[in-house]
Order: structure tokens, then sequence, then C-alpha cells
């Protein structure tokens, strides 16, 4: 690491010392350092004065830190319109090419530029802070706890990390700065949404809650690091010119890993099914634990959210199932026209996983897919907690047509995994839109040959079988 | 690196982009000491075989090694051999000239002791050493264009790559960028511009590539192309006495293309042998000879001919 941090940190020099010859980087970064976080103790000292006069000092107290969190935010947004035109802006001005002929390897020019683009609107926002905090200690007299400090400032360097992060992924991708800035919504929006859920949890004062964003943040930001590292080469800044969406290149990759060079249906079964199952294994392995852990947490919830146990006695349930037959025709079980609806409840869910997935390295979308397990695991607990027997429950309730629907859901998060998972795997050769393609080029498989397929037996069994054992089980 | 030694090895070379090929399975060689000048349209391919060479751009298919290092597995090895003039300056207009070079200087390694000395000797070398200290927004096309190659020569490389060496330079900076290239080349290096202006490659090339979608259409010495394009040289004998209709009696193998009162012209192919034999035969005739010389072919003929040859046609390959 050492070996790769010293000519990357030539290149930070050089940036930094850039762009504090450029007034317009300099002058905000000022403003937001000096400027505001006086306009912040202002808004302090007058909102305390305030509330103290109508008895409500516990919005000034709530005030205070919160302002302090807003104060180090502020100077780090500086930092991604740096980042997004740190790549893509020195390949308009056309001064990039030099930097790329010479022996600097990919990660030292990443990490030379990531750091530059960071480290001045973090040093920044730190100074903010302390000026905020001699003001508001002059003034009001408060000092912060320093638990909540700390928090703040991992808290400013994990936002700072996250938007610089995201912003040099676009920038080294982008072909022009246009399309950058275009596409850094994709980081505002989300950071505005992770700004105003912190913000309640300053007001709230749950601020251990804080650890858990800023754990959250900083994987995030770390799989964007490497996503960066990963997709980052010479050749895309340089080869491409123009942002042409070329369909017919598109849907050439997207065949051929579809087809995989296979001549007819037969050999396709035969020969890529298999392929493209060995290459979900691993993703298929960590999503099964996932579930067993996802099911061991719906356990615990038990313990902690317990049901009055009269809702789960066995005798209840035995009394209610046999008077509730008709309860459960009203509800469309034992009828044919409910196999489809309920097999596409379940394709919706793998859909929605499908695309969040997407945007969050996968993660998002197996928590989707996971809280069924976590239902599961909560309602076994609970059951076996009323005396029903676990395996009972499971083999009444769940084994019938979890038989087909736990594969079926498996498979699919495999898929979902492998194709989050792509964004930040090195891919030799291959931009990330080809990676993603031939990942999209599995995900489909998956879905046409077991997916779809399994769910529409699962559904029937669902519909069909299950509430037959459960009756036949529980029915009295 | 020894004279002679091949420093760029060229095999096959392809480049595609999606579903365009920019470079079409190229072969070629350059020994140190020699100066290959590549000549093509625009998009003919030149910049990114270049870019190939420095290990910028990932060949499709083929193989390059420049300095003994392969571009594939050692890129940074090759970039370390290799000081390139881009066909965009790339500089940075807020940094002062001196500051840029070191910054580079830096990059490539070099110790500050030796990066000092370099930056003096390169600054002189191509008349910016008082300018120095401006920013380079302040430089003009010209003074950019050599401050790009003392960036290019900074590490005194192996291997220089120059793209349109003296493009946007007065006719005086431009001389003073090719007399460097000279003196470069006897230094035993090998170099490869990529250049439009046809009577510098002339002067400057020992082999010349004449590039067209991506393929080499054209190759050899500026003799050997003229050659093969535009037929064996023809040469011009001016006489002090008039020829009166007399016919000169020529050695065999020879041909009189044209003739006037005072003078003649012929072609061959050993111009070594069959000049002084006619210049004999003149001589016996009691026809005195003023001077004989070369009728003078342009690069720019040679390189027309080559690039609106039909499409597929190989026109030269020297060995």
């Amino acid at each position: 690491m050492l070996r790769n941090l010293r000519p990357a940190l030539i290149v930070t020099r050089r940036e930094i010392r850039d762009q504090f010859r450029d007034w317009r980087i300099l002058v905000p970064i000022l403003a937001l350092t000096l400027f505001f976080p006086g306009l912040m103790n202002f808004a302090a000292r007058e909102a305390v004065s305030f509330v103290e006069r109508y008895g409500a000092p516990i919005i000034g107290d709530r005030l205070i830190p919160f302002l302090l969190m807003v104060v180090g935010f502020f100077p780090i947004s500086v930092s991604l319109v740096i980042a997004l035109e740190s790549f893509v802006g020195e390949k308009e001005r056309r001064s990039i090419e030099p930097l790329l002929s010479s022996p600097l390897t990919d990660l030292q020019l990443y990490l030379g530029k990531l750091l530059a683009v960071m480290l001045p609107p973090l040093l920044a926002s730190y100074l903010g802070i302390v000026v905020y905090l001699w003001g508001v200690y002059r003034q009001v007299g408060w000092s912060p706890d320093p638990i909540l400090l700390l928090q703040v400032v991992a808290l400013t360097m994990v936002q700072s990390l996250l938007m610089v992060s995201g912003a040099v992924v676009i920038s080294s991708q982008a072909t022009s700065a246009r399309a950058a800035n275009l596409l850094a919504s994709f980081i505002i929006v989300p950071t505005a949404m992770l700004l105003i859920g912190e913000s309640m949890i300053m007001f709230w004062a749950r601020y251990h809650i804080l650890w858990w964003a800023i754990f959250g943040q900083a994987l995030i930001a770390g799989l964007l690091v490497r996503t960066g590292i990963a997709y980052f080469n010479r050749e895309e800044l340089l080869g491409r010119e123009l942002d042409i969406l070329n369909f017919k290149w598109g849907w050439q990759v997207f065949w051929g890993a579809f087809s995989g060079g296979a001549k007819t249906p037969a050999a396709w079964i035969l020969r890529e099914i298999p392929r493209t199952l060995k290459r979900l294994a691993l993703a298929l392995f960590c999503v099964l634990a996932v579930f067993i852990v996802a099911g061991w947490v719906g356990a615990q919830q038990a313990q902690i959210f317990v049901l009055p146990p009269e809702i789960m006695d066995i005798r209840n349930l035995q009394d209610g199932f046999v008077q509730s037959v008709e309860g459960f025709e009203s509800l469309r079980f034992f009828s044919v026209e409910s196999v489809p609806l309920v097999a596409m409840h379940n394709l919706r869910a793998v859909l929605l996983a499908t695309v969040i997935g997407i945007f969050s390295f996968g993660v998002m979308g197996l928590i989707v897919l996971m809280l069924p397990f976590i239902i599961i695991g909560y309602f076994t607990v609970t059951a076996a907690r009323a005396g029903i027997s676990p395996a009972l429950f499971l083999g009444a309730f769940i084994l019938p047509h979890g038989i087909l629907e736990i594969p079926a859901i498996a498979i699919a998060g495999a898929a979902i995994l492998r194709m989050g998972a792509t964004l930040s795997t090195p891919a030799q050769g291959k931009t990330i839109g080809e990676a993603l393609l031939r990942a999209l080029a599995d995900w489909v498989k998956a879905i046409l040959i077991f997916v779809i397929p399994l769910l529409i037996g699962a559904a029937a069994l669902e519909v069909f079988v299950t509430p037959a054992v459960v009756l036949r089980i529980f029915g009295g | 690196m020894t004279e002679g030694e091949t420093m760029i090895i060229v095999e096959n070379l392809r480049k595609n982009f999606e579903d365009f090929t920019a470079v079409d399975g190229i072969s070629f060689s350059v020994k140190a000491g020699e100066v290959l000048a590549l000549l093509g349209p625009n998009g003919a391919g030149k910049t990114t075989t270049v870019r190939m060479l420095t290990s910028i751009l990932r060949p499709s298919e083929g193989r390059a090694s420049v300095a003994g290092h392969d571009v594939v597995a050692n890129p940074e090895a090759v970039r370390a051999s290799v000081g390139v003039l881009t066909e965009n300056h790339g500089l940075y207009a807020r940094m002062p000239a001196v500051e840029y070079l070191h910054f580079f200087g830096e990059l490539y390694g070099m110790p500050i002791a030796l990066r000092a000395e370099r930056i003096d000797f390169l600054l002189t070398r191509f008349g910016l050493a008082d300018a120095r200290q401006r920013r380079i927004g302040e430089y003009s096309k010209g003074m950019r264009q050599k401050l790009a190659l003392a960036r290019a020569l900074l590490h005194n490389p192996p291997v220089l790559l120059l793209d349109e060496p003296t493009s946007a330079m007065d006719p005086e900076s431009a001389r003073l960028v090719r007399d460097a290239i000279q003196e470069l080349r006897s230094a035993e290096r090998a170099i490869i511009i990529c250049t439009h202006n046809l009577a510098e490659a002339e002067e400057l090339a020992d082999q010349i590539a004449i590039i067209r979608r991506g393929k080499i259409i054209a190759r050899g010495t500026p003799l050997d192309l003229k050659q093969q394009l535009l037929g064996v040289g023809e040469f011009e004998i001016r006489l002090a006495a008039t020829l009166n209709g007399n016919l000169v009696n020529i050695p065999p193998g020879m041909q009189i293309s044209a003739q006037g009162a005072k003078w003649l012209r012929f072609r061959t192919r050993q111009p070594e042998q069959d000049n002084p034999k006619i210049l004999k035969a003149l001589l016996a005739q009691n026809l005195p000879v003023i001077g004989l010389q070369e009728v003078p072919r342009s690069l720019e003929q040679v390189y027309l001919q080559a690039v609106s040859a039909p499409e597929g046609v190989e026109v030269s390959y020297a060995a």
C-alpha cells in the first residue's frame, strides 16, 4: 500500500496546489469554513434564547448538535463538484493523456485523484467544526460530549468519502463533464435522504444510531472505492469520446452471454445452463447463509417482541382453523385462479429486489429477500413458545410450498447478488456496461429457467397443498 | 541500449472499439537510432497505435513490445521507457512551467538534482529558460509545444513517440525542434513521429509507414517508396551546347524520357552505375555537361498516390 501511496501523493499534491490556485474552489471553501459556522453560531444563539423564553430548552439542546453536523457537511459538499470533474474535467481540458502515459499504475492514479478531491474540503469541514464549536462555546457555553464529537467527525469523513467515491466513479466513466453532472443526481438524492435521516436522529437524540449510519456509509463508500478502482482504466478514459447508446453492441454482448454460443435449445440447456449455475454457485452459497442468518434474526426478535401466547395457542389455532375454513375460501385458497396471483406476487418481490439490488451492490436486494425468512424465524419461535413443535410448524406452513419457493428465491437472490457484486468486482478488459450486461444475461437465464417455473409450482402448492396440510395437522 | 537493437516491435496489432476497428493488424519494427514516420489521414489509426505503444490502450489482438517490455504484460515499465508528445499537449494552465516539469520528473522517479539539471538543460535548449516561472496559460502555442516536448524528453527515454512535434510552431521553432530530433536520433533512440508534414517526415525519417483505415498500406525508406509508387528515378542533364537533334548514344537499359535543345531527361533503376556511363557517352560526343541531377519528386506525390490506391492494395513493404 505504501508503495502505491507515494506516487499517488505526488498527484494529490499537484491537484491540491492546483485547486488552491482556482478562486472558484477557494472562495466557497473559505466561505463555508469561516462565514457559515459564524452564521450557524448566530442561528444557535438566537434559537436557544427564543425557545428558552417559551420553556422549550430541549429544542435548543437538540439544535446545537444538529447544526454541528450541518457545519461539518456543507464544506464537504464542495468535494462533490471537484470530484465530479476530477477525471472527466481533465479529459475535456485534454490534459489527462500525459498523466495516463506516465508510469503510474491505475491504482496510484485513482488514489491520487481520490485523496486530492477529498482532503481540502474535509479539512475545511473540520476547521468549520472548530470555528462553530469555539463560537457556540463562547456564546451559549455549550461543548459537545466527546463521543458525539467523535461521531460527527467520523460521519463527516464517511459522508465525504461516500460522495467523493461515488463522484469519482462517475467522473472516471463519464465521457463529458455535462454527463457527469447529470449523473450526480444518483449521489445528491441519496445523500439528501441520508442527511434527512441523520437530522431526525440528531433531533431525536438517539445518537447511538449514528454509529450504524457511519458503519453503513463506510461500507458503501468502501464498495464504491472498490468499484472505482476495479473499473478505472486508461482505455475507458481515452477510448470513448461520445455518450452514445450502442444498442446493436449491447444486444450482441447480451445475446452472446445469454446463448453462451449454443446453437440449439438442447445445447443451451445442457451446456450453458450448468455453466450459469456454476457461475452462481458462490453467490448461491452466500444467499443460503444469509437466509439462515435471517431466520436466526427473526428468532431473536421473537424473544424481544413477544406476542401474547393466546395468539399462537394450539387449541385456539385448531378451533380457529376448524371454524375458518370459509375464511380460507374467502382468501381464495383451493382455487386455480389464485395460482397466478401468488406466483406474480412472489415474482414482483423478486423484481423489486433486483431493481434495488442493482443500485446497492446487491445488498438491499438481499435484504428484501431476507424479510420472509425473518418472519419465518419469528413465528417459528413464537409457535414453539405456544407449544407447537418447530418441525411441525415448519413442516405444515412452510415446507409444502417452500420446497420449491425457497430454491427459487435463493437462485434469484444469487443472480441479484452476482449482478450487484459485478459492479465492485474487477472484470479484466470489460467495461461496467459489458460486465453488467453479462450478469444481466445470467439473471435472465436464472429467472426464465429456474425462478419462474419454480414460483409457479410453489404457488400451486401454496394454494392447494399447504392449506390442506395445515388443515389436516392443525384442523383437529 | 545499443545502436541497431530493435526497440519497438509491433506484430499484427489490432484494436477494436466495440464494432469499429481502429487499427487492423499492423506490423513494423524500429531499431535504436532509427526514426519511423507514421503518415496517414485523420482517423487512420496513428494515435491509437501510439496509445497502444504507451500501454494506454490494450491491443485487441497481436503483440507489441517497447524497449524490451510487453505493452500488455508490463505497462508501467513500458511507460517508464517512453517519452510521449501527445496530440493534445496536456499542460496545466495554472502551473508555472518549471513546476510542471518537476511534477512529471517526480512521477518518473527522477532524483531532484537530476531533475533540476535536466529541466535547466531542456528549457535552455528550447529557448524557454526566461519563461520558466511563467504560468503555462500565458505561453504561446509554440512555447507550449516546446514545453510538451521538453516533458517528453525529461527522463531521457530510450523510445520517443512524437505526435505532430512541430505543429503550431513558427518556422524557426520548428527548425529548432527538428534539429533536436536529429540530435536525439544520433543518441541511439528509437523514435516514432506521427505527422502530416511530409517534408518533415522526409527530412527526419529513415522509414515511412503510410496508414489508411487502420492498415499500413505502404512502408519503406523515402527512396524506396518513391521508386515503388512513382516509378524509377528520373534524372536531368543540362548541357552547355545544343543537341541539334543528335541522338545521344545511351547505354543499354536506359531510356530517354524527354529532351530539349540543351537538356535531356532519362530514367534508370541503377543511377550509381548508369549515370557515369551516360556522362562518358556525352563527353565522347563532345557535348559539355553543366550538371546532372535527379528530378525532384516530393513525398506528397507518394502519399497521395498511396492513400488514393484502391482498398486492399498493399503498395510497398520494405524489409
